[in-house]
């Protein structure tokens, strides 16, 4: 693709310099924002330990991590109840985190230990948690779009409300199968939300030399599927943005896309930042991202509305810190998985 | 019931008795409004259980068979059809690194219990897109069970238990098995962990093994080489994967001669499988002469016709095989007398 024809079509929502103001939470409810914090606070104190715990030798299985992204996941999983099935991909600690899946397990998963969600047997990217909602992760790209698909046409012969979700990045939207799966839902009209964390990157590759846009949400309008396309580094209008496809969805009118621009701190998979093999990635860009960040976001609007304390904050904080080191510890102590369990679980009938 | 019914008919029967029983069964893929694609199988399904439950699809594999694994996952028990085993290579990640895999990637907490249901056909100048049997493909993916009925009643039972067993089944049935016939007994659910190869004809001579058509061509050789004073015995393997290789050990150990029928490629093809797995266990004392393979040739289905009658392996094939290897035998006996 020639560079002078490629253009964006995210404009400001791609532009770290944009979106840096705290966020707008008149009328909002402080517990809720509260909880809204709090959750994001525990995705990235939990990655930051997975980060250290790499950097350590400690986990050795390939961690991808979403520092700076956890606005999505937490927005649309506050939308969700936990009969909804949620799918994920590589990078799915927050989502996983979100919907109320313990670090506990998931950082015994991550190290490989049986007490990990997965029983030790998946690592970083197979993770699994029905009980909170979240039915599975696995790392080929764009695997689990269909398995969703599957979920919400299970959700919809069951006749229930529930419906199903996929998260997926940017570069997921390059495999055919994302377009299938579109085909399928909006022929189908399933409860389904297709949620595109546009990080702008696949790897160490900028969407500019990806795509002929940067807007990932077209392919939803080809498909006539309704859709949204809203800044990702905003947990309150991701929120309201999936309640509106999350409700239309549950009462019956078919599959919603949404995508959330954002960007990740660190690099594709590992603590770094990938500004070496990043093609387009500058530090300079990192930097301003992080001027974007949506923790802060959310932290300066509650202090500015004065709907709570420095004090308050410092308090949520610290104890956000401490739940993790206690599952950090809990979790080097625990154990590997029985040598049998490498037979025993290829099949369920014997 | 008396009346024969064909092995298409069988399979159709299959499916009446789930989606009658079991609400949670369901078929989706292409073709299902239409018999150009499956044949005789599900004539009218549609019409008797509802275009909800019997689902004809876009031109999707890949989608279509990840919305039966998610189907799977949430408590249903899909059977996604691919009318052309050939198209299944586009659905190739879903099966294999997806059902296959779930359940020990998640520490067992979930098993896809989805039936892949591919059908071979070839033959007919069809060419090489439409005339694959990727079989040996799919037994080699630990996870997937892999199935391949060669009977009548097995066509019926083996779809059956396929569908029952919580395990992701890859079911291969063959277009050129539909007209076989045969007067069924009831039905009876069996475990598919408890199916696996089968004497299907007591010999004593030597042992043909196969798997689908392959054992139907087994069955006719047989009976042309018993018109000859030969006795085979013909193993049909049903399961491919896991593979219960004891039943064609043991007849191998009797007859001391193994012939193996593919209607796969010969190189990295599962009748190496089955020579694997009897020289691995049988002694080589009791081995009579050196196992044979019967297989296609390294080289994509030819088109023309001329090039398919040397291309596929028939009964007079098999026939010519085993009495090349007696031959063989006869005049290295008569020479060193
Ligand atoms: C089918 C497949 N192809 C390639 C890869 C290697 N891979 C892993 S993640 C990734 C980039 C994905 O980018 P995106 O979907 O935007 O997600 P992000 O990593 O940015 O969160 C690639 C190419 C893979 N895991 N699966």
């Amino acid at each position: 693709m020639a560079r002078d024809t490629w253009r964006s079509d995210l404009g400001g929502l791609a532009d770290p310099a944009r979106f840096r103001e705290p966020l707008d939470i008149t009328g909002q409810d402080t517990a809720g924002l509260l909880r809204l914090l709090r959750s994001m606070w525990q995705i990235r104190v939990v990655e930051e330990q997975v980060a250290a715990l790499v950097v350590a030798g400690l986990a050795k299985t390939p961690c991808h991590l979403g520092i700076g992204q956890e606005a999505v996941a937490v927005g649309v999983c506050a939308e969700l109840r936990n009969t909804d099935r949620v799918f994920g991909g590589h990078r799915s600690h927050s989502q996983f985190l979100a919907l109320g899946g313990s670090p506990f397990g998931l950082l015994a998963e991550i190290l490989g230990r049986v007490e990990g969600v997965s029983h030790g047997m998946g690592g970083s990217m197979h993770l699994y948690g029905a009980s909170v909602g979240f039915h599975g992760s696995v790392p080929l790209v764009g695997a689990t779009i269909p398995i969703a698909v599957g979920a919400a046409l299970a959700a919809q012969m069951d006749g229930a409300d529930s419906i199903a979700v996929a998260f997926f990045g940017d570069g997921a939207c390059e495999e055919g199968v994302f377009h299938e799966s579109l085909n399928l839902a909006v022929v189908y009209n399933l409860p389904i939300l297709f949620v595109c964390e546009n990080n702008l990157f696949a790897s160490h590759l900028d969407i500019q030399f990806r795509q002929p846009s940067d807007r990932v949400a077209r392919y939803a309008d080809a498909h006539r599927v309704r859709n949204r396309t809203v800044d990702g580094n905003d947990v309150l209008t991701v929120q309201g943005a999936a309640k509106e496809l999350i409700d239309a969805a549950r009462a019956g009118q078919g599959p919603g896309l949404l995508e959330a621009v954002t960007y990740r701190f660190r690099g594709h998979v590992g603590p770094n930042e990938d500004i070496d093999v990043g093609v387009n990635r500058r530090m300079e860009d990192v930097e301003s991202w992080k001027r974007r960040c949506p923790i802060r976001r959310l932290s300066e609007a509650l202090l500015a509305g004065k709907a709570v304390t420095e004090a308050e904050l410092k308090r949520l904080q610290t104890d956000v810190h401490a739940e993790v080191a206690e599952a950090v510890s809990k979790a080097k102590a625990g154990q590997y998985p029985p040598t049998a369990a490498l037979l025993d679980l290829v099949y369920a009938n014997d | 019931m008396t009346r024969p019914v064909g092995y298409g008919e069988a399979i159709r029967e299959a499916f009446v008795y789930l989606l009658d029983r079991y609400p949670r069964v369901f078929a989706i893929g292409q073709g299902l409004w239409s018999p150009w694609y499956v044949g005789n199988t599900m004539t009218d399904l549609d019409k008797q259980f509802g275009k909800n439950r019997i689902i004809d699809t876009p031109v999707s594999e890949l989608a279509c068979t990840g919305a039966a694994v998610g189907a799977s996952l949430c408590g249903y028990r899909p059977i996604v059809i691919h009318p052309r085993m050939d198209f299944m290579v586009l659905a190739a990640d879903q099966v294999i690194n997806q059902a296959a895999k779930w359940r020990h990637m998640l520490g067992g907490q979930v098993s896809p219990a989805v039936t892949i249901r591919a059908i071979i056909n070839r033959g007919g100048e069809q060419g090489a897109q439409h005339s694959q049997a990727l079989h040996s493909w799919f037994a080699h993916v630990p996870g997937l069970r892999v199935v391949m009925p060669a009977s009548v009643q097995d066509a019926r039972d083996l779809l059956i238990s396929s569908v029952l067993c919580d395990d992701p089944v890859m079911y291969i049935d063959d277009r050129w098995l539909y007209d076989r016939e045969a007067v069924l007994p009831p039905i009876v659910e069996r475990p598919l962990a408890a199916e696996g190869p089968k004497v299907v004809r007591e010999g004593s001579d030597l042992t043909l093994v196969g798997a689908g058509h392959s054992t139907y061509l087994c069955e006719q050789a047989a009976e042309l080489l018993a018109a000859g004073g030969v006795s085979a015995e013909v193993v049909d393997v049903r399961v491919l994967s896991p593979l219960d290789a004891q039943q064609i050990i043991r007849s191998v150990g009797k007859t001391g001669r193994l012939f193996a029928v593919d209607g796969g490629w010969r190189t990295a093809g599962w009748s190496a499988e089955i020579l694997a797995a009897v020289t691995e266990a049988v002694d080589p004392a009791k081995l009579r002469s050196r196992p044979v393979r019967i297989a296609l040739a390294d080289a994509p289905a030819p088109t023309s016709k001329a090039l398919e009658s040397i291309y596929y392996p028939t009964a007079a094939t098999i026939v010519d095989a085993v009495r090349a290897t007696l031959g063989r035998q006869e005049a290295h006996v008569k020479a060193s007398a």
